[in-house]
């Protein structure tokens, strides 16, 4: 390379051939398969001439339809990669008993269950949630967009670069071995001195921005840009869970952008927060990371808790039981989730009472939670309960997440707590609660408003199976891991030595297995779905007999939603509509103030990418660049004029025109 | 049908507690773990109070109520009932404050921090009664554990006798663990600066195992220890062993002792240096160390350069302003 050893190191820093892994097969092989996936996309992207196509109508897409979609996609492609891990672990786990030490070394496991973690929760769940919101809300409220709409296209892209700087770590260097909230003294520079705690650290700080600044944009819009009449009380359930959502992550997010930060000035700048040295104290990174952490908990679940109220008051034909009680529930979560932070770690030897504070303010939010089962209990009561897909989801989740919950206010007991903290009972717990509760209700909410998204329904054959290979699979999977941590069993081990144990763990391992199938099962739905397109299609934009606005637009919805802004009188405004006898107007359409679509959000997203990598790799020089590249072209966009347009009059009436004639001929 | 599955349900979780009646945390050999063990079953009973009748009711409901039963009432518009509204707030509210008050008195009573007034469910602790001191350090990956008393320590086993109260005094050298014998009592973390502590006895001689709970680097599985319940001539003799067998814990054999291991093999000292583990707690080992807190200004431990490890539970200076340490005067 270059002859001058000091020029190598600024250009290249610590990067060197080393870093790859040529000597690790399972890497390699992984490698292979996605080098040659990659290309085989591409090469089809290119050969039917897609790339134009993908740049103009999505990646610089501003539409919140489009930009949900793609955070759905983003999140189900990572799922795919989580999962990947998930297999691997509990393949290791299975075998891993006496004197075989199963197939992965300590430092590769380790890697595994930390990018397990970080991948599931920040680039699956959260993708996967504001997606939904994203795509969802806007036609709730009856909006033409979000708030922002450019800050909506910055703020996906930020979370792919982040996602893509975790898929880098896989074949540049290696990912953090400390779990997923990366405890110093573990992962600070003495104990970690490789580059996997910054792939941690930068991917989850530009990922952060992208989060936040969508908290923003969507509070802002639920807050401004409801349609006339839809006061708060009239706002859908799901428009509620995700304002509440919005206001956890705008008021949760900087904390862990604070500790990232102060985390990263330790390892960078030799400060000492959090290190064993000079005074530091790893405990209060302890206590940051969770005063984010659990508000994200409910950042994750309160929106799919709106999707289960949607879905339950639909399919059982009836209004939600206790829209008000749901409301102030969803609300009183909110408030509390930041009161409960210290049960993360009541172990660390805080007085009695302090736990005992902690513990009962957990309790206190079973509550609310409890009140929601009810009512979703009540609003099947005297109705006439549709079993489509959806509909089974979420008689699954009501079951599986009342066990969840149960075993959360268990651990809340601080004695309790010391025995079973950190054991595979926590670890079954908090599955019991993600795939019982958010894994579960996006499943539902995917299937529920496919058909708003793309204008066809998702063919229910693979979606029951898929149903049936996740629940059971579910079961299989976790329930052994509530009895191997009452046999006192703690997480993250790579080997063990008695042989009692490896029954629960192959049985564990089978239930991955079936949620494999399941996984595979909806790769199927998706393709056989896209195959009968034409049979499956949705022409009414109303397929479910829906009760909410989302329901009253064409599916998909024209790129401006809502030609003329619907009026609101009651919640479940469009089942009113429709009682009413509403007429689409037909007439009297005036041009509609749109906002451009741009090129700006991908491209500081791929300086930000660019950024976070070379300060991975201590590239100064390279970081240096990309970052002054940064804000000059933030700057720059700042000229940018051409930031809207008004689709015309005329326009409109073509589109809407072609939705009568849809219509009609279909009545 | 709703009858059948509740009863089904009903079969299926006695059938997980029987199964779960086997392991370790169900059946403990500690008085601590015990009644930790009997709160896990009082929330667990309590909390299925009110989770048994929702599951039952979801399927219930569900299954009744199917759109293709039309012999079951519809009613498209009722959405409301205040008495209904107030029986769902109100029956997990009256859980959660049996459990809150349950919580509340357990979370005192079983303070690790707190001296044992029983050594079981039968019997008061002795008036006499001394705890026996283990000092205990997480080192990567393995557990040292000095016994100022006996003047000896081990690597990788511990051992006490049994109905003798123990304080346990936890710290760690470089990240963080956490010190945990499921069958003896709950964990409590291990971390590098600070003092936790935990009081406990063991009921019944035996081996059991004794672990970290708290992932700590790449030689993590291979960081645990047997726990030897025995009897006083037992312990006695297991003390005798250690002293004929030991090497000399030096400072600078700890130093080495100290550097990174997995799986390390169990290890025996027979002496150990004055004040090693106020030195192992305060990053004084090597003084010249930047990071010794007698350096920096703080309380100088007081046990530095005595004779013993032997300090009372709230006397020596043990760390700094903000760490967890539980003054016990305040209960």
């Amino acid at each position: 390379m270059l002859a001058h050893p000091d020029l190598t190191k600024l250009i290249f820093g610590r990067l060197t051939l080393e870093a790859l892994p040529l000597h690790v097969p399972i890497v390699l092989g992984t490698f292979a398969v996605v080098a040659l996936g990659g290309l085989v996309l591409v090469g089809a992207l290119t050969y039917f001439k897609l790339w134009g196509y993908l740049w103009r109508e999505w990646f610089t897409s501003i539409d919140h339809k489009r930009i949900g979609i793609m955070y759905m996609i983003l999140g189900f492609v990572m799922l795919l990669r989580g999962f990947a891990d998930a297999v691997m672990m509990r393949a290791q786990q299975a075998i891993s008993f006496g004197d075989n030490m199963g197939y992965l070394p300590p430092e590769h496991y380790d890697q595994i269950f930390t990018a397990h973690g970080v991948i599931m929760i920040f680039f699956v769940a959260m993708p996967m949630v504001t997606g939904m919101m994203n795509f969802v809300m806007p036609l709730q409220i009856g909006a033409r967009d979000v708030a922002f709409p450019f800050l909506n296209n910055f703020s996906f892209w930020m979370t792919v670069a982040g996602a893509l700087l975790v898929m880098a770590s896989l074949f540049i260097g290696e990912f953090a071995r400390t779990g997923w909230l990366a405890y110093p003294p573990l992962s600070d520079i003495v104990s970690s001195p490789d580059a996997g705690v910054d792939y941690y650290i930068w991917a989850l700080q530009i990922a952060g921005v992208g989060t936040l600044l969508s908290g923003i944009n969507l509070l802002v819009t639920i807050v401004k840009m409801r349609a006339p009449g839809m006061t708060l009380m009239r706002m859908p359930v799901f428009t509620w869970t995700a304002l509440c959502t919005n206001v956890l992550i705008v008021a949760a997010f900087p904390v862990l952008t604070a500790a990232l930060a102060l985390l990263a000035l330790d390892r960078y700048a030799g400060t000492n927060f959090f290190t064993t040295e000079l005074g530091g104290n790893a405990m209060m990174y302890v206590n940051l990371i969770w005063i984010w952490g659990h508000p994200e908990v409910y950042i994750l679940v309160l929106p799919v808790f709106g999707i289960f109220s949607e879905v339950t008051a639909t399919f059982s034909r009836k209004p939600l039981f206790g829209y008000t009680s749901m409301v102030y529930a969803s609300v009183v979560i909110t408030v509390l989730s930041y009161l409960v932070w210290l049960h993360h770690f009541f172990t660390m030897g805080s007085g009695a009472s302090v736990n005992s504070f902690f513990g009962i303010t957990t309790m206190i939010i079973s509550i609310p939670t409890g009140a929601k089962i009810f009512n979703w209990l009540f609003t099947m009561y005297r109705g006439r309960v549709e079993f489509e897909v959806p509909m089974m989801w979420t008689v699954a989740f009501m079951v599986t997440f009342v066990i969840g919950g149960m075993t959360g206010v268990l651990l809340a007991v601080p004695p309790a707590d010391f025995s079973l903290h950190n054991s595979l009972f926590l670890i079954a717990h908090f599955h019991n609660v993600i795939i019982g509760g958010v894994v579960f209700g996006l499943f539902a909410g995917i299937y529920y408003w496919f058909p708003k998204a793309f204008g066809f329904r998702l063919e229910p054959f693979w979606g029951k199976c898929a149903f049936w290979f996740w629940v059971v699979g579910f079961y299989f999977a976790f329930m052994p891991l509530y009895m191997l941590g009452l046999m006192g069993v703690t997480r993250r081990l790579s080997h063990f030595n008695d042989p009692a144990l490896q029954i629960w763990f192959v049985a564990a391992a089978f239930g991955a297995f079936l949620i494999l199938l399941g996984i595979g099962s909806q790769i199927m739905q998706f393709a056989v779905s896209f195959k009968n397109r034409e049979a499956l299609r949705d022409v009414t934009g109303d397929p479910w007999n829906g009760r909410t606005l989302e329901w009253s637009t064409s599916s998909p919805p024209p790129k401006y939603n809502f030609a003329f802004t619907p009026l609101v009188h009651d919640h479940d405004a469009w089942w009113m509509m429709k009682k009413h006898r509403y007429q689409r107007p037909l007439d009297g359409f005036v041009p509609i103030h749109m906002p451009s679509n741009t090129g700006a959000g991908i491209i500081l997203a791929g300086l930000s990418f660019v950024f976070g990598f070379a300060m991975i790799w201590y590239m100064w020089l390279l970081a240096a660049v990309s970052f002054a590249a940064l804000l000059l072209t933030a700057i720059a966009h700042t000229f940018n004029y051409h930031r809207d347009y008004y689709l015309s009059a005329d326009e409109v009436r073509r589109v809407e025109a072609s939705r009568t004639e849809l219509l009609a001929r279909h009545v | 049908m709703s009858m059948k599955a509740f009863r089904g349900l009903l079969l299926l979780s006695a059938g997980f507690l029987l199964a779960g009646c086997q392991t370790v945390l169900m059946s403990p050999s500690g008085d601590l773990a015990k009644q930790q063990r009997d709160l896990i079953l009082t929330s667990t009973v309590l909390m299925l109070l009110i989770i048994v009748p929702v599951i039952a009711l979801t399927l219930g409901f569900a299954w009744h109520f199917r759109a293709s039963n039309k012999k079951a009432t519809y009613d498209p518009e009722w959405d409301h009932s205040t008495i209904l509204e107030l029986l769902i707030w109100s029956a997990p509210l009256l859980i959660i404050i049996a459990l809150g008050a349950i919580t509340w008195v357990s979370t005192h009573k079983l303070d690790p921090y707190r001296p044992l007034d029983r050594l079981d469910a039968h019997r008061a602790v002795p008036a006499d009664a001394r705890p026996l001191v283990i000092n205990v350090v997480a080192l990567d990956w393995k557990w040292l554990f000095i016994y100022p008393e006996q003047g000896i320590a081990t690597v990788n086993e511990l051992a006490a006798p049994v109905d003798r109260p123990l304080q346990f005094k936890i710290t760690a050298t470089s990240v963080m663990n956490s010190f945990f014998i499921p069958a003896m009592a709950g964990q409590i973390y291990a971390m590098p600066n600070m003092e936790t502590v935990l009081q406990a006895v063991i009921n019944h001689p035996g081996e059991y195992k004794g672990f970290s709970a708290n992932y700590s680097g790449i030689g993590f599985s291979g960081m645990y220890f047997s726990f030897h319940g025995l009897s006083e001539d037992g312990f006695e003799q297991w003390v005798a062993q250690a002293k004929a067998n030991g090497g000399d814990l030096s400072r600078e054999a700890y130093v080495k002792l100290a550097e990174p291991s997995a799986n390390a093999p169990v290890q025996f000292f027979a002496t150990v240096a004055p004040g090693l583990y106020q030195a192992i707690l305060t990053h004084c080992v090597q003084p010249e160390n930047p990071s010794c807190m007698s350096r920096m200004q703080m309380r100088p431990p007081k046990a530095e350069g005595a004779a013993s490890d032997n300090v009372n539970a709230d006397g020596a200076a043990t760390g700094m302003a903000g760490m967890p340490r539980h003054n016990s005067s305040s209960d």
